[in-house]
C-alpha cells in the first residue's frame, strides 16, 4: 500500500471515528473532543494527499492550509470549552437539553 | 497605487473589523465606535454600486499577489446586492442597540466587538473568490454568531448557542473536507479555476456530497433545522435580527455560488432533492410557527419556513428560464433579510414594554405602540409575499419560472406558504389589538429602537419598488450564467 493511501484512509477513519462519537456520545466534553478528532481526520487528508505524484516534492500549499486550518480549530475549541464551562455554572449540567427552546 | 474601487472593496472587510479591536479596547465608546463603522462600511458597499454597473465585476488581488498563490477578492453583482443588504440590516441593527443594551449594560461590552466581526466576515465571504478564504471566513462567521447567541448568558439560551456551535463546526468540518478533495483532484482552490478544470466524476460527487450537506446543515434547510428555532429565538433581540437576516444568508450564498460555479452541471437528481426539502421546509415551517405561543419561537419558525423558499429555486434553474428561478431566490433572500430584521426587532420592542413575548397576551399593543406594530406588519406583508413589498417580487419571479416549467406542485407550494405566513403574522395582529382580562405593566420604549424596526420594514416594502434598479445590478458579471470555458 502506497503511503497516500495509508494516510487517506486513516484520515478517513478519523473522521468517521469522530462522527460516530458526535452523534452518540452525550457528554459535551466528548463530543468537543470528537469534532477535534475529525479536524484532525481532514487535516492529515489534505496533508496526506498533498504528494500528487509518486516520489515528486510534496506541494507546500495544503500544509500552509492545515496551519491556518489548527488555528481555526485551536478557536473554536477554546469557544467551546468556555461556552462548557458557562453551562455546567449556570445549569449544573455538562449535556445539552433537549427541550425546543419553549 | 490602487484605484478607488478596490480601495472600498478592502474597506469593507477591513473597517468592520478594525472598529471590532477599537470597540474591545475602549467599551465605553463602543456605541459610537460602532455606529461610525456601520456607517462607513454601509458606504463602502454603496460606493461599489456605480462602480460595479459601470466596469462590470471587480477583481482585486490583496497585497498585489494574484491567484492561485495569493488571496483575491471578487465582487459581482450577486455579491453586491448581498453586501448592500448586509449593509442596510446592519446599520439598522447598530441603530438599534445602543438603546437596547442601555437596559443590558453587561452585554454591551461584547456586543459590539461580535457583531462587527461577524460584519467583518460576512463582508469577506461575500468577497472571497477561493475555497479556502472562504472557510476561514464561515469559521469566523460561525465562531461569531455562536458567540452572539450566548450573550444574555442563561441556561437556555447557553444550551441553544453549544447546540449552534457544535453544528456550525461539523457544517465547516464537512466544507472543508469537500475543499480538501477539490485540492487533491485539482491544485487549487481559486473558484473561477477549478470551474474550468472541474469534471464529473467519483471524487467531485464526493466533495458535493460533503459540501453541500455541511452547508445545508449551516443554513438549517429542513430536516436539519432542529437547532435553529432555540437558537435564534434564544438571543437578544438585535442578534436575533442578525442570526436570522443575515448568518443564514452567507451560508446559502455559498451553496449558491458551489452549485452555479463548480457543480452545477453534476447532478440531476440534487436539485430536485434540494428543491423536495425546501417544499417541505417552506410548509412545516410555517405550520409550526402558526403553533407557537412565544412571539421569537413564531419569528424563528417563520425563517425556517422562508429558507424553504431559497431552495425551491434548484430543480428549476436547470430549465426554460432557469436564471429567473435564481434572480428569484437572490430577491427573496433580500427581501427575508429586511422583513425578519424588523420583525425580530419589533420583538425586541415588544419585550422591552410588556417584559414578555407570550403572543396572547399582547393586550392591545397596537394602540399602546403603534410604531413597532406598523414595523411588524409591514415586515408581514414582504414576509407573507403580497405587493407591492420586496417578498412579493421575489415569489412573482418564483413563479413566473415555475409556470414557465409547468411545475405547477412548486407553484401550489410558494402559494400555500404565503397563506399560512398570513395566517401568522395576523394571529399576532390581532391579538395585539384584543384587550387582556388583567390590564398589564408596561415599559416605555426608546424611540431609536421603533424606529430602526419601522426603517427597515419600510425598506422591505420599498425593495418591490427597487427592481428596475436591483436586478440590472444582480446581473453584472452574469453570476447566473455558466463560466465560460467550463464542460457540459
Amino acid at each position: 500500500m502506497s503511503s497516500v493511501l495509508v494516510l487517506a484512509l486513516t484520515g478517513a477513519g478519523l473522521i468517521l471515528l469522530g462522527l460516530h462519537a458526535l452523534i452518540v456520545k452525550v457528554h459535551l466534553l466528548r463530543k468537543i473532543l470528537a469534532l477535534n478528532i475529525i479536524s484532525s481526520g481532514i487535516f492529515l487528508l489534505l496533508a496526506g494527499l498533498a504528494a500528487r505524484t509518486p516520489g515528486g516534492e510534496p506541494d507546500p500549499v495544503p500544509q500552509a492550509m492545515v496551519l491556518t486550518g489548527i488555528v481555526v480549530a485551536v478557536a473554536a475549541t477554546a469557544l467551546a470549552l468556555a461556552l462548557l464551562l458557562a453551562l455546567r455554572s449556570a445549569t449544573g449540567r455538562t449535556r445539552l437539553d433537549d427541550d425546543n427552546g419553549q | 497605487m490602487l484605484p478607488s474601487g478596490a480601495v472600498w472593496t478592502a474597506a469593507l472587510v477591513f473597517t468592520p473589523l478594525l472598529a471590532a479591536l477599537a470597540c474591545f479596547l475602549a467599551p465605553r465608546a463602543a456605541n459610537w465606535i460602532g455606529l461610525l463603522a456601520a456607517g462607513l462600511t454601509t458606504l463602502a458597499a454603496a460606493t461599489m454600486v456605480p462602480t460595479l454597473m459601470t466596469d462590470g465585476p471587480l477583481r482585486i488581488a490583496v497585497g498585489g499577489w494574484g491567484a492561485p498563490l495569493g488571496i483575491d477578492l471578487y465582487a459581482d453583482g450577486l455579491s453586491a446586492v448581498l453586501l448592500l443588504m448586509t449593509a442596510v440590516v446592519g446599520l439598522g441593527v447598530s441603530a438599534f442597540a445602543p438603546a437596547y443594551f442601555g437596559a443590558h449594560p453587561q452585554q454591551r461590552p461584547w456586543f459590539w466587538p461580535l457583531w462587527l466581526i461577524l460584519w467583518a466576515a460576512l463582508n469577506g465571504l461575500y468577497l472571497s473568490a477561493d475555497l479556502f478564504n472562504l472557510y476561514v471566513m464561515l469559521e469566523l462567521l460561525g465562531l461569531s454568531a455562536a458567540a452572539l447567541t450566548a450573550l444574555s448568558g442563561g441556561g437556555p439560551a447557553l444550551n441553544a448557542a453549544m447546540r449552534y456551535l457544535l453544528v456550525s463546526l461539523l457544517g465547516s468540518a464537512a466544507y472543508l473536507l469537500g475543499v480538501a478533495l477539490l485540492y487533491h483532484a485539482h491544485a487549487t482552490v481559486d473558484i473561477a479555476l477549478l470551474g474550468a478544470r472541474i469534471e464529473p466524476g467519483m471524487l467531485a460527487n464526493a466533495a458535493l456530497a460533503v459540501m453541500f450537506a455541511g452547508l445545508m446543515l449551516k443554513t438549517a434547510l429542513f430536516p436539519f433545522h432542529f437547532w435553529l428555532p432555540p437558537a435564534h429565538a434564544g438571543a437578544p433581540a438585535p442578534v436575533s435580527a442578525l442570526l436570522s437576516a443575515l448568518v443564514i444568508k452567507g451560508s446559502f450564498y455559498l451553496l449558491l455560488r458551489l452549485w452555479l460555479d463548480l457543480f452545477g452541471d453534476l447532478s440531476r437528481l440534487l436539485p430536485e432533492l434540494i428543491g423536495l426539502l425546501g417544499a417541505v421546509a417552506v410548509l412545516w415551517g410555517a405550520l409550526q410557527a402558526l403553533q407557537q405561543q412565544r412571539l421569537k419561537l413564531m419569528i424563528a419558525y417563520s425563517t425556517v419556513a422562508q429558507i424553504g423558499y431559497l431552495f425551491l429555486a434548484f430543480p428549476l434553474a436547470g430549465g426554460l428560464n432557469g436564471t429567473t428561478a435564481w434572480r428569484a431566490v437572490v430577491y427573496l433572500a433580500l427581501a427575508h433579510g429586511l422583513a425578519k430584521a424588523a420583525m425580530f426587532l419589533s420583538a425586541g420592542a415588544l419585550l422591552r414594554f410588556a417584559h414578555h413575548d407570550r403572543i396572547a397576551d399582547l393586550d392591545r399593543a397596537v394602540h399602546r405602540l403603534p410604531l413597532t406594530l406598523t414595523a411588524f406588519v409591514l415586515a408581514g406583508v414582504s414576509i407573507m409575499g403580497l405587493p407591492p413589498s420586496g417578498g412579493f417580487v421575489g415569489k412573482w419571479l418564483l413563479l413566473e419560472a415555475a409556470f414557465q416549467q409547468d411545475r405547477w406542485g412548486l407553484a401550489v407550494v410558494v402559494l400555500l406558504g404565503g397563506v399560512l405566513a398570513a395566517a401568522y403574522v395576523f394571529k399576532v395582529v390581532g391579538y395585539a389589538f384584543t384587550p387582556t382580562a388583567i390590564a398589564q405593566e408596561a415599559e416605555s420604549v426608546p424611540l431609536s429602537m421603533q424606529w430602526s424596526a419601522l426603517l427597515l420594514a419600510l425598506g422591505a416594502i420599498l425593495l418591490g419598488f427597487a427592481a428596475p434598479l436591483l436586478l440590472p445590478l444582480l446581473d453584472v458579471g452574469a453570476p447566473f450564467e455558466p463560466i465560460v470555458g467550463m464542460p457540459s
